[in-house]
Formats: C-alpha cells, sequence, structure tokens
C-alpha cells in the first residue's frame, strides 16, 4: 500500500469499517487523538456519530433564519409600496395598507425564502456540488453510498503520518486501509 | 454516559418496518433494480395509457388556447367550473406527499421511510396538475404573468387583497418547495445509483444530479440540519396551502362558500384524499416491482388508519355545515344546503357522502386494513368522493343563488372531460418516468432506520437466546435480557419505531403474509 507515495501527492489514508457500532468507536478515537482534517462516510446518517467525532453544531439554521426574515420583510414592503405608495386603490373600502390581508403572502414568501436558505445554506458550508474528490479514486469507496462505513484521514492534517496513521486507523477495528492519491 | 439509557432499551413489540432481508445492502439492491433493469411489461403498458391521455391533454389545451373558455361547459351562474374543481381535487391530492415527509417526519414516525419518496414525488406532479388548471381557466394564457407582482406597460399591481393572488403564491410556492425538500431528499440516494452505475451517461447524469456527494458526516450534519428545516417549513406551508385554496371560496360572500370551518375542513379532506391516492399508487407500484418487503402491511395499515381518521373529520364537517347553516338562522344559507342535500344535484351529494363517509368506515376493521384488495377499493372510492366533494362544493353554491332568475344548471362538456383525463394523463406519465428512472424508495432513510444503523446496536448472534428466532410470539412473550448493557446511548433514540429493538428478531411477518396476495 505504500508503493506509490512519493510518486503522486498523497491525499491521505482511507480505512473501512464493518458497522455503524465500528464507526461510532473508531471516530471516538480518531477524535481523542487530536486529529483534525478527518471524516467519516456512512451510507445514512449516523446517529451521534457528531458527537463522537466533535463537529460543533451546524451553521444552517442561522442562514435559514436570517433568509426567512428577508422573505417576510421583502414580501410586506413590496405589498405596502405597491398598495400604499405606487399605484393606490381603494378595494373593498379597505385601508390602503391592510396588513391583515397581507399576511398570507408574507408568510409564503418567508417558507420560500427560508427553504432556499436552509438548502443553499446546506450546499455553502458542504462545498457542494463538488463533483470530483480525490476519494473518489478509490474502488472501495464507491460501497460508502451501499453498506460500507468509512473514515479518511487527510495527509494535511498535521498529526498525519502514512505508515503510524493507517496503522492506527487498523488498530480501531478497520477491515481495511488503503492509501489515496491526490 | 447520558441519563435516558432505559429509553434506548425500549422493546418495540410491532412487527419490524421491513420484512425479511434487513441489511443495508439488501436494500440497495431491491430499490435500485427498478432503475438499473429493464422494467416489467406492465409499466409499459400503463405508460402508454398516460402518454396517450397526455396527448389528449395537449391536444383539447390547444383546441381550448384557440376557441376560448366557452368550449367548457362553464355558463353564467356557474362561472367555475370543472377546471376549478379539478384545480382543488389536485392540490388535495398532493398533500398527503408533504405529509408523509414533513408531519410524519417531525413526529419520528419511521414508517414514513418506505413510503415518503414516492408520496413527495406525487406531491410535485399533482401540484404541476393543479397549477395546469387556473392558468388554462384564465382564457388568455399568454397573459398569465399579469398575476405576478412584475413592472407592466399599466403601471397597476396585482390585488394583494385578493384570496385568488394568494392562491397564486401558495400553490406555486408550495409546488417548489415540494420540489426543494425532494431534491434534497434524492441526493444521497442519487449518488448510490451513481456509484452502482456502469454504463457512461448513467454515470455521468446521475453523477451530476448527486452534485459529489460522498456520505460524508460532515456533510450529514448540516444535511440533517437542512431537512430537519425543511420539514419544519413544510408542515405549516402545507396546512397554509390548502388554508388558502379555501379561502377563494370562504372570503367571497355566497351562501355554502362563506363558512369559517373550512380551511380545517379543507385540509382534512386534502389529507384524505392524498392517502387515498398514495395507496392507489403503492398497491400497483410495489406489485409491479417487487417491493413487498420494504412497503409491508404495516404502512398499509398506518396509512388506512390516517384515511379513516381524516375521513371521518370530513364527516364532521360536512354535518356541522348543516347544523351551522340551520342554526345561523339565515335563510340563504340554510337554503343552499337543502339544495345541496336535496335539489338538483342531490346525486352528486350523496355519491360524496357514501364514498367520503361511508366507505372509509371498514378501516375500522385490521381484516380490511391489511387486505390489499379492500385497500385497493376503498381508495378509489376516497378519490372519487373527494373530486366530487370539490363539484358538490364548487356547483351547487353557484348554480343557484340569491336571485332564482339567475339560477341555472351546469353540464360538462366533452372537452372538460378531456382535460380531466388529459390532467390524470400527465400525472400518470410523471408517475411512470419517476419509478423507471429515480429510486422510488428513500433508501438513506430506511437504512437509518433498521435497527442495525444504531451504533449501540447488538448483533443477534451475540445474543443469548437466539434460538427462538423462529418464533414472533415466543420472542415477544420472553424478553431477552441485553447481554452487553449498551455502555453509551447517547443517540436521540426515538420514543417510537425501531433502534432498539435487538430483542424482537422476527425475520417472518406472521399474520401480514397471507393477505399479500393481490
Amino acid at each position: 500500500m505504500a508503493s506509490s507515495e512519493n510518486k503522486t501527492p498523497l491525499f491521505g489514508v482511507l480505512a473501512e469499517y464493518a458497522s455503524p457500532r465500528d464507526i461510532f468507536h473508531a471516530c471516538e478515537k480518531v477524535r481523542d487523538a487530536g486529529f483534525e482534517k478527518w471524516d467519516a462516510h456512512t451510507p445514512f446518517p449516523v446517529h451521534g456519530l457528531n458527537k463522537a467525532m466533535g463537529l460543533r453544531a451546524s451553521k444552517v439554521p442561522w442562514v435559514a433564519l436570517v433568509m426567512g426574515l428577508t422573505g417576510v420583510g421583502g414580501a410586506l414592503l413590496l405589498q405596502w409600496w405597491t398598495s400604499a405608495v405606487d399605484y393606490k386603490l381603494i378595494i373593498a373600502g379597505k385601508p390602503y395598507f391592510s396588513w391583515p390581508a397581507f399576511v398570507p403572502i408574507c408568510f409564503e414568501v418567508m417558507v420560500l425564502f427560508a427553504a432556499l436558505g436552509a438548502v443553499l445554506g446546506m450546499f455553502h458550508f458542504n462545498r457542494l456540488p463538488q463533483l470530483y474528490h480525490s476519494l473518489f479514486h478509490s474502488k472501495r469507496f464507491e460501497r460508502a453510498s451501499d453498506d460500507a462505513f468509512f473514515i479518511s484521514i487527510e495527509a494535511v492534517d498535521p498529526k498525519f503520518d502514512s505508515e503510524k496513521t493507517a496503522q492506527f486507523l487498523k488498530e480501531l477495528g478497520a477491515t481495511h486501509v488503503e492509501l489515496v492519491d491526490d | 454516559m447520558e441519563p435516558h439509557s432505559l429509553d434506548h432499551e425500549r422493546v418495540d413489540r410491532r412487527p419490524p418496518l421491513i420484512d425479511g432481508a434487513r441489511d443495508f445492502h439488501s436494500i440497495t439492491e431491491a430499490v435500485s433494480r427498478p432503475v438499473e433493469t429493464k422494467v416489467p411489461q406492465t409499466w409499459y403498458i400503463v405508460f402508454g395509457i398516460g402518454t396517450s391521455l397526455l396527448l389528449l391533454l395537449v391536444g383539447s389545451t390547444g383546441y381550448l388556447f384557440y376557441e376560448g373558455t366557452g368550449i367548457w361547459g362553464l355558463n353564467n351562474p356557474v362561472a367555475w367550473g370543472w377546471a376549478i374543481v379539478n384545480f382543488v381535487f389536485w392540490v388535495g391530492i398532493g398533500h398527503a406527499g408533504t405529509l408523509i415527509s414533513a408531519v410524519l417526519f417531525l413526529f419520528r414516525q419511521k414508517w414514513r421511510t418506505s413510503i415518503n419518496r414516492y408520496a413527495e414525488a406525487m406531491t410535485i406532479f399533482a401540484v404541476m396538475c393543479a397549477l395546469l388548471f387556473p392558468t388554462i381557466h384564465v382564457g388568455r394564457v399568454w397573459l398569465m404573468h399579469y398575476v405576478f407582482p412584475i413592472p407592466n406597460q399599466m403601471d397597476i399591481w396585482p390585488n394583494f387583497r385578493s384570496p385568488l393572488l394568494w392562491d397564486v403564491f401558495a400553490v406555486s410556492i408550495y409546488g417548489l418547495v415540494s420540489t426543494i425538500f425532494w431534491y434534497v431528499g434524492l441526493i444521497p440516494d442519487l449518488a448510490t445509483v451513481r456509484d452502482r452505475a456502469t454504463k457512461k451517461w448513467p454515470q455521468r447524469i446521475y453523477g451530476f444530479l448527486a452534485l459529489g456527494w460522498r456520505g460524508s458526516n460532515r456533510h450529514w450534519q448540516n444535511y440533517e440540519v437542512a431537512y430537519l428545516i425543511l420539514a419544519g417549513l413544510a408542515t405549516p406551508l402545507v396546512l397554509s396551502v390548502h388554508s388558502v385554496v379555501s379561502f377563494d371560496f370562504a372570503v367571497s360572500q355566497l351562501p355554502g362558500w362563506h363558512t369559517t370551518i373550512f380551511p380545517p375542513y379543507f385540509v382534512a379532506g386534502a389529507i384524505f384524499s392524498g392517502f387515498a391516492m398514495v395507496i392507489t399508487l403503492m398497491v400497483v407500484s410495489r406489485k409491479m416491482f417487487g417491493l413487498e418487503r420494504l412497503i409491508t402491511m404495516r404502512h398499509f395499515d398506518a396509512m388506512a388508519k390516517v384515511i379513516l381518521l381524516t375521513g371521518t373529520i370530513v364527516g364532521y364537517a360536512y354535518s356541522v355545515e348543516f347544523f351551522v347553516a340551520w342554526y345561523s338562522g339565515n335563510p340563504y344559507e340554510g337554503f343552499a344546503f337543502v339544495n345541496r342535500a336535496f335539489g338538483d344535484y342531490a346525486w352528486a351529494y350523496w355519491i360524496m357522502v357514501s364514498c367520503n363517509v361511508l366507505s372509509p368506515q371498514v378501516f375500522w376493521f385490521k381484516k380490511a386494513r391489511t387486505n390489499l384488495k379492500v385497500l385497493f377499493i376503498i381508495s378509489i372510492f376516497v378519490n372519487i368522493g373527494m373530486w366530487f366533494e370539490r363539484f358538490v362544493i364548487v356547483v351547487t353554491s353557484l348554480h343557484a343563488d340569491f336571485l332564482p332568475s339567475s339560477w341555472g344548471y351546469y353540464t360538462p362538456t366533452l372537452w372538460d372531460v378531456c382535460a380531466l383525463l388529459g390532467s390524470f394523463g400527465l400525472f400518470f406519465t410523471m408517475i411512470c418516468l419517476f419509478v423507471r428512472f429515480l429510486p422510488m424508495v428513500a433508501m438513506s432513510e430506511v437504512k437509518g432506520a433498521l435497527p442495525e444503523a444504531n451504533p449501540h446496536f447488538v448483533p443477534p448472534d451475540d445474543e443469548p437466546g437466539e434460538s427462538i428466532e423462529a418464533s414472533p410470539v415466543a420472542a415477544k412473550a420472553e424478553p431477552v435480557p441485553d447481554p452487553e448493557p449498551t455502555p453509551e446511548p447517547e443517540t436521540e433514540v426515538s420514543a417510537e419505531d425501531g433502534s432498539a429493538d435487538e430483542n424482537v428478531e422476527t425475520d417472518d411477518s406472521e399474520q401480514e403474509e397471507p393477505n399479500d396476495g393481490e
């Protein structure tokens, strides 16, 4: 497995685990060993793995909140300006700024903006779309979307050492360990 | 070491969500097969019928644009005919999809995982059909953009106080948000199909659509949060959409429409009809693609219960309408309802009552809830009944309003029938394309709902007392002590299903199997 080490730059080491239980405990150990540039890859979100990896809370809700407020404000502003400023019309004897009638559209636009915020925020923090990634070099990695569980530690991590890190992951119960080119 | 360990060790005594094969790979296989292999012949038959009806839609709509809405049966008292009936019918169908995907997600109902993808797809296609009808009903469809607040040469804006404009926003945003929600749910499964694809073009297309998803847990973290937010937004959205649709009627002054009960009554009816449509489609598709192990009788049982509940709410709403008409002392309101039940359209009213209120009552019996033939027939009845409900609401209130001199009778024409059949063509064509080219069950979610997915799951071969595996009755009667008290139960184990049912290894499907024969 060390054959290509000196020829092409190394992305990191990829270790395969058999079950959610194995990867869960392995992640705890990798976290405690102080690695930073590493990740777990699972076919479905494994409960508690965020904590086992020591991840901080997601920032996506803040994007959704800001976008949702923008949606409400924007919709109210639009309805106020068109009905009470730009082209005033008396309709059904109501005031120009009859805000209760504007509530439904404010709500719907809030939902739209917040939903877009949640999804675009998720893409932003995940750096998606990213059609190319070094891990796709690994043939075994195709099963990360099927039934296999992986931990990858990147070579750029200060604690990384191709021999020792691979051995470390193996000791944590990996069924297979390989080095992945960048 | 978190304190809520007892919760984690709870035993789920119900049958498993998924029958038989229960490992991750077999789920991938079962769901990916229809996408990767040739589809069964029945698919071509359904697709053929769907596209033929779609052609009918295109043709009849073309003639409609050429000639105008006069080709429909619309007349002076009844200016809203089948087009609006169909619109409300289709929007309602869509609501079950959002309910399954969002509301049941928030309630941590894990049984939804086998059917949510399909139901969400149904939502999107139903909303497409729904949006079609107001669009073609405006007559001069090339001026449709006037409904949006776009600056125009007249310097005038849409009337934001009108429920019809609220409707434009509500339904189109509902369509958009449903599509976003559906696509976000699809991304991990598209990655699965990409990784399994062997030919170049499928690899490229699914690879492009999967956006380079690689199952990273750092991604899953943001993904799960975004999904939760979407579910939290879609839940009030679905309630608001049908409430706004009901405002089209309730905000008017017409007897029979002008009632405050409309929003909740419409929402219950929408969920009712939507679940019926899910059952109709599921019974056929699971048979066609051999998904009996993923979509089990337990799912049908749960859906039949929802139909029974919402059907009964709808029946209650019918009776409250009559009560209020009498109690209000308003002679016009009273007449509208007497006319509804005993007037010219009494036949439609009683079709509606028998389909919507009476027929679902068989679901009080478990035998009926787990019999595919009964489920299918009742679901068709409910679909018919809910279409008639909208017909009754729209037409009976309009055809005989305040002035007897302006009363009339509405009869649809051939072109009305073409538009309705054509919308079914659009719907079934889209459904066929969906089941052919996209994974119709949310693989990653079903995998996540398996007991094995829990990081504290103890494999069965570690457990004593596994010899009783063949007999679920014995397994239930005798709680097996957990040999390895799980050390760190820090997962968010839901109170409901699955996550910790390692003690009930009921790999068979005892009482369900005999009825599986349709």
